[in-house]
């Protein structure tokens, strides 16, 4: 049985129009909020992440992963993406091009999701691969919308810890069938 | 064949066996019986002999002479002797065809049988496994069906002998010599179960069971099953499990995540509401579909309401699917959902969810579309006429893009729907419109109404051309007064006007009104001097191009757009082309290559269309202009000097560019319209296209040489002009100032031939091949290749009727790739790009299926293409590569080393659309196997991090998928 069989929606932002701009060789094009947003798991037209959400022990779910999460995460009965969820919203996306710095927050659907960690986990490794190195990162839960708000930030922001969790080739094939885009 | 070893035996009768294959229809009726009557007793001979009874009686079955009753006797006694499932599957196949030949010539004696004959061919069949008797018995079981043979008491046990297969489960062995697909078989087992309502009571719990199943094949199969039955069930079929067949649909369509099961879902939806509105109904039976309906209204109708929520789509879906089948499902749905949907529009003021509802609303009124008329008595939708268009005009005024042209679809449905717009309305809709075309800042709704206008103008041609016709072209004028502002909206309100008039230009009698406001606007333009006045000209001419192309099809419409718009045209350039030559300064606008090219299309377009007869009328005019000067039917034509486009002089020179608009009206002419004075016009073009120093000039009487070389019917006169091409073509080519003109003509005359597959145009193409080596002029034939392969925009494309074979690429790809290979070979290196450049033009014009199987043999050259600087040459080669990486991993993963390295340092290219190509085929790289990929993939990552930060956002967003993929 699902937990929540007819969840909220939102429309997706669509394909990104090319600009004549972009289409100049010469013109540098700086890095945007969008182009950051378009880059995240499950994002407009990226990739895909399902998001069946049960009730569950909310926390570590990186360090320890549960089998029925990770059913969960690649369920296909319910393939809406982060951004028709609203997890990720292009207004949560700061970026400075020329201070290097990328800031990310995500929302949970529910206070208790019991993914918060894995999809900020995910968020996390999608733009570590998909920025230059220049940039530092940060992806936190949007403020007051999560009960153990404090603790998934300070795993996310745990750079050891971070790594160790990619350490774990059970884990990043998690994150990779996260980030992969679904036929 | 009375040897009393049983191998023995058996081999004589498979001898005899042999010899009636060949000769059954040979035999006599009295010999057949004899046969006959043998071959049934040996059936109860020793095993080992059986398979050669069965081939013989199977040649028996084949005899036209075969005495009545003896069908039905040699059928009982396989029925009786042969245990057919331990036969081999040859031998199966055999009774298989002996039966399915009875049933072809003796089907009343079988009847005679009753439904023993069934049973006995339930036995045959039960337990077959292979999927060629399989094809074979299910047909056989139609024919049972389909032709009414007693089936008895056997029903289920014919279902069940059949059904047992479903789901079909089965994946042809590689390389299957028979080549049966799953598809055949599950095509074939359908056939059986829906042929008839008498297996409703078993088939139908069935599918619901499947319906269910973890397996989407089956799920599937299950939904397209049920949807064929629908085609001959009835309520008394249905009735009993139109509850579950509901609940199942539902779920599945709220909880799946694959469009396939919801679109089978909703076409069975249709089937079951289309079977249930067909069946009649008599006084005393309950009315099935509104039940039915009933409760999908229960289930879907409160989704409506939460415009926010997952489920209101998956409900809008199944509503409309159940209204779409019929009149009946359509009223009893809408009467209630419609009066819904108003209601919540009006409850929910946020431009998102009103979006929503009214596209759900949207999706109502376009099925009342396929019915047709809104019939006055009946509909619901009439009486809620008020309330739908005031939700509609109300989306029409909303800040939101997105609810304005869901708004802006709403209007052309229901504009569409016939006597529903009141004539009040009708006003109100066409001023929506005007708004929106002209003054919302949003482009995309700008579009939607202009095109909203089009599509409405045919139903309603009076309202537009008396409403929206004077608008536009008042505003248009209004434009050109207040120009001294000189300000971006007037411009931009001038195009929408321009646009709009096009698009408005659906119907005859609106062409009328807006060719000549068109026409007029052209001419004021033309006579005012201000800048960018050459860019307007463009803006007019596109609107007048719109219009021919939507009055290409209308006999009448098209005669009349030629006739006023071509010799308008014409005079306003010859005019401006006198003036050139008095005072350089007027007109000159009209000139500029932009505008001219920009009324090629326009005359080509209003002339490819024309009958022949009218064709030959206005060609006795045209050519004449351009030959002789006839000026007489131009509109205005009295000119201070005279018109002699081919004449030699320097103040000539704007004359002859309107050689530009000869073309584009000689060269779209139907091919059976003779050309008065043909040979004439040919040898001034020829002469204009070699000596003339203006490139635009020269190359289009060099387009206009080739267009009509390549529709000159063959023959002598033909070979003769074509003569006199190459003569003067070849000591241009050799030396001299007009080299590059030569050349040029060389090319367009090369197409034109190797077009219509002339034998001459093997001659040219080696002339060409031959230049590639040339150090002025072998860069420029290079990219010759190009032209020759591509299509041409104006001149030599299907659209102006020109002799075009349809295998000209592959055929010109086989003639000349491997002299382009071995000339690359032969080639100096100062030279050898020009091979190369030339090879990637021709690759990357053939279709990409071709090309995967050619490309192999191409595959070193291409890696060395690799290397070459120029980047016309990189970006053909990997944009050859990309395909052929997906489509034959296996050779390329030989080639995996230079792979890499090549395309790993093209990333870096200073040209964006290399690094673009680059990166993509790094990304196509990892379709290769993951064995051959490992040892590269840290320096790979390594690599790629660099594009990453590329300054170009288009180069960034491949190298991110790229990456990520890696």
């Amino acid at each position: 049985p699902l937990e929540n069989a007819n969840p909220l929606i939102y429309r997706r932002s669509g394909e990104r129009p090319v600009t004549a701009r972009e289409e100049d060789d010469e013109l540098p094009d700086s890095i945007d909020d969008r182009e950051i947003f378009d880059i995240l798991p499950g994002a407009g037209s990226g990739p895909r992440a399902g998001g069946r959400r049960r009730a569950g022990r909310c926390g570590s779910a990186f360090l320890s992963p549960e089998t029925h999460l990770i059913r969960s995460i690649n369920d296909p009965e319910h393939p809406l993406t982060l951004e028709e969820l609203n997890v990720v919203e292009q207004m949560r996306v700061k970026v400075n091009d020329a201070e290097s710095t990328v800031a990310v927050e995500f929302t949970p659907t529910i206070p208790h999701c019991s993914m918060a960690t894995l999809i900020g986990l995910s968020i996390k490794v999608k733009l570590i691969r998909s920025l230059p190195e220049r940039f530092k990162l940060d992806v936190h839960i949007t403020p007051g919308t999560h009960a153990s708000e404090h603790a998934v930030n300070k795993q996310l922001a745990d750079k050891e810890r971070v790594a160790a969790a990619l350490e774990n080739s059970h884990l990043l094939e998690v994150v990779n069938q996260c980030l992969s885009a679904r036929s | 064949l009375e040897n009393t070893d049983p191998r023995t035996r058996g081999r004589g009768i498979q001898l005899l066996s042999q010899v009636l294959l060949q000769c059954y229809s040979q035999l006599q009726e009295k010999e057949v019986l004899h046969l006959v009557l043998f071959y049934e007793s040996r059936l109860q001979d020793h095993h080992l002999v059986i398979p050669s009874v069965l081939q013989g009686l199977r040649a028996l079955s084949m005899c036209e002479v075969l005495a009545p009753g003896l069908a039905v006797s040699v059928l009982k006694a396989i029925f009786q002797e042969v245990h057919v499932q331990s036969l081999l599957q040859l031998d199966r196949h055999t009774v298989y065809s002996i039966i399915t030949n009875f049933m072809g010539t003796r089907e009343e004696e079988l009847k005679g049988l009753g439904a023993d004959f069934t049973f006995g061919f339930i036995q045959v069949m039960d337990g077959e496994k292979d999927p060629r008797n399989l094809l074979v018995a299910f047909q056989i079981v139609r024919d049972l069906i389909a032709k009414n043979y007693a089936l008895g008491p056997f029903v289920e046990e014919l279902f069940e002998v059949t059904s047992c297969y479903f789901p079909i489960d089965f994946t042809p062995p590689p390389n299957d010599p028979h080549g049966i697909q799953r598809e055949d078989l599950i095509l074939s087992l359908r056939a059986v179960l829906a042929s008839t309502p008498q297996f409703a009571e078993f088939l139908l719990p069935l599918l619901i069971e499947k319906m269910d199943s973890d397996l989407q094949s089956a799920k599937l199969d299950a939904l397209q099953t049920l949807t064929a039955c629908c085609a001959i069930y009835g309520q008394k079929e249905l009735q009993e499990f139109l509850p579950s067949l509901w609940s199942s649909l539902r779920r599945e369509v709220f909880q799946t995540a694959s469009e396939k099961v919801e679109a089978e879902c909703l076409a069975t939806l249709h089937a079951l509401s289309a079977c249930l509105s067909r069946s009649v109904l008599s006084s005393d039976t309950e009315d099935l579909l509104d039940s039915f309906l009933s409760s999908i209204l229960q289930d879907c109708r409160h989704h409506l309401c939460e415009p926010d929520m997952k489920l209101v789509w998956p409900s809008a879906k199944l509503l409309q699917a159940a209204a779409g089948a019929s009149l009946r499902a359509y009223h009893r749905v809408t009467h209630s959902v419609l009066p819904l949907l108003l209601e919540q529009y009006t409850k929910h003021p946020q431009s998102s969810q009103r979006r929503t509802i009214l596209e759900m609303l949207l999706g109502f009124l376009e099925l009342q579309q396929k019915w047709g008329h809104v019939e006055e008595d009946e509909t619901t939708l009439l009486s809620l006429r008020a309330p739908v268009c005031s939700v509609v005009f109300s989306a029409l005024t909303d800040p939101s893009v997105q609810l304005q042209l869901v708004g802006i679809r709403a209007l052309t449905v229901l504009g569409s729907l016939q006597g529903f717009l009141s004539p009040s309305d009708l006003e109100l809709v066409v001023d929506h419109l005007i708004r929106l075309t002209l003054h919302e800042e949003d482009s995309q709704s700008s579009e939607a109404a202009m095109e909203a206008a089009g599509s409405l103008a045919p139903i309603y041609p009076k309202v537009f051309s008396g409403r929206m016709v004077p608008r536009l072209e008042e505003e248009l004028q209004a434009g050109r007064v207040r120009e001294e502002e000189s300000s971006r909206d007037h411009c931009s309100l001038r195009q929408r006007c321009l646009q709009a008039l096009a698009a408005v230009s659906t119907h005859t009698s609106i062409v009328r009104e807006t060719v000549p406001v068109l026409l007029q606007h052209l001419r004021k333009v033309q006579k005012g001097s201000e800048a960018g006045s050459a860019q307007d000209l463009v803006s007019v001419c596109q609107s007048l191009h719109r219009v021919a192309l939507q009055c290409q099809q209308d006999a009448e419409g098209c005669w009349y757009y030629h006739q006023t718009v071509v010799p308008c045209l014409l005079a306003m350039a010859v005019q401006a082309a006198m003036q050139e030559s008095t005072q350089p300064l007027l007109g000159k606008a009209l000139l500029e290559e932009e505008v001219l090219a920009a009324m090629i299309p326009v005359i080509s377009a209003a002339t490819t269309h024309l009958s022949p007869e009218l064709a030959a009328q206005s060609v006795s005019h045209v050519v004449p202009l351009f030959l002789d000067g006839e000026v007489s039917f131009l509109p205005q034509n009295s000119f201070p000097c005279s018109f002699q486009p081919f004449e030699d002089g320097e103040c000539l020179e704007a004359q002859r560019r309107l050689v530009a608009l000869l073309m584009a009206f000689v060269c779209s002419l139907p091919r059976n319209v003779a050309i008065p004075q043909q040979e004439r016009l040919l040898r001034e073009l020829l002469a204009l296209s070699c000596s003339c120093n203006c490139p635009f000039t020269a190359t289009t009487a060099a387009k206009c040489f080739a267009g009509l070389v390549n529709k000159h019917p063959g023959g002598q006169q033909l070979d003769e002009i074509l003569q006199l091409a190459v003569n003067r073509m070849e000591p241009g080519l050799a030396e001299g100032p007009c080299r590059t003109q030569a050349l040029t003509l060389l090319l367009w005359v090369t197409k034109a031939l190797v077009l219509r597959y002339h034998p001459l145009s093997s001659h040219l193409t080696d002339k060409l091949l031959g230049l590639l080596s040339d150090a002025e002029l072998g860069p420029a034939a290079a990219d010759g290749f190009s032209l020759l392969m591509a299509e041409s925009p104006d001149v030599l494309h299907k659209g102006c009727h020109a002799d075009v074979r349809i295998m000209f690429r592959q055929r010109f790809f086989t003639d000349n790739v491997p002299k382009l290979v071995q000339g690359f070979h032969g080639a100096g290196p100062d030279v050898k790009a020009n091979y190369l450049k030339g090879l990637s033009h021709v690759l990357n014009h053939l279709p990409k299926p071709v090309l995967v199987t050619e490309l192999p043999t191409l595959l070193s050259l291409l890696l060395e293409a690799l290397s070459c600087s120029d980047h016309v040459v990189q970006l053909s080669t990997l944009s050859c590569l990309q395909p052929l990486l997906l489509e034959a991993p296996q050779i390329m993963s030989l080639h995996v080393d230079t792979l890499v390295t090549k395309f790993l340092s093209l990333t870096s290219s200073p040209t964006m659309a290399v690094r673009i190509a680059a990166l993509r085929c790094a990304h196509a790289l990892t379709s290769l196997p993951t064995t051959v990929l490992l040892p590269y993939k840290a320096r790979v990552i390594r690599a790629l991090a660099k594009p990453l930060d590329d300054k170009k956002r288009l180069v960034r967003k491949e190298a991110v998928a790229a990456r990520g993929e890696w």
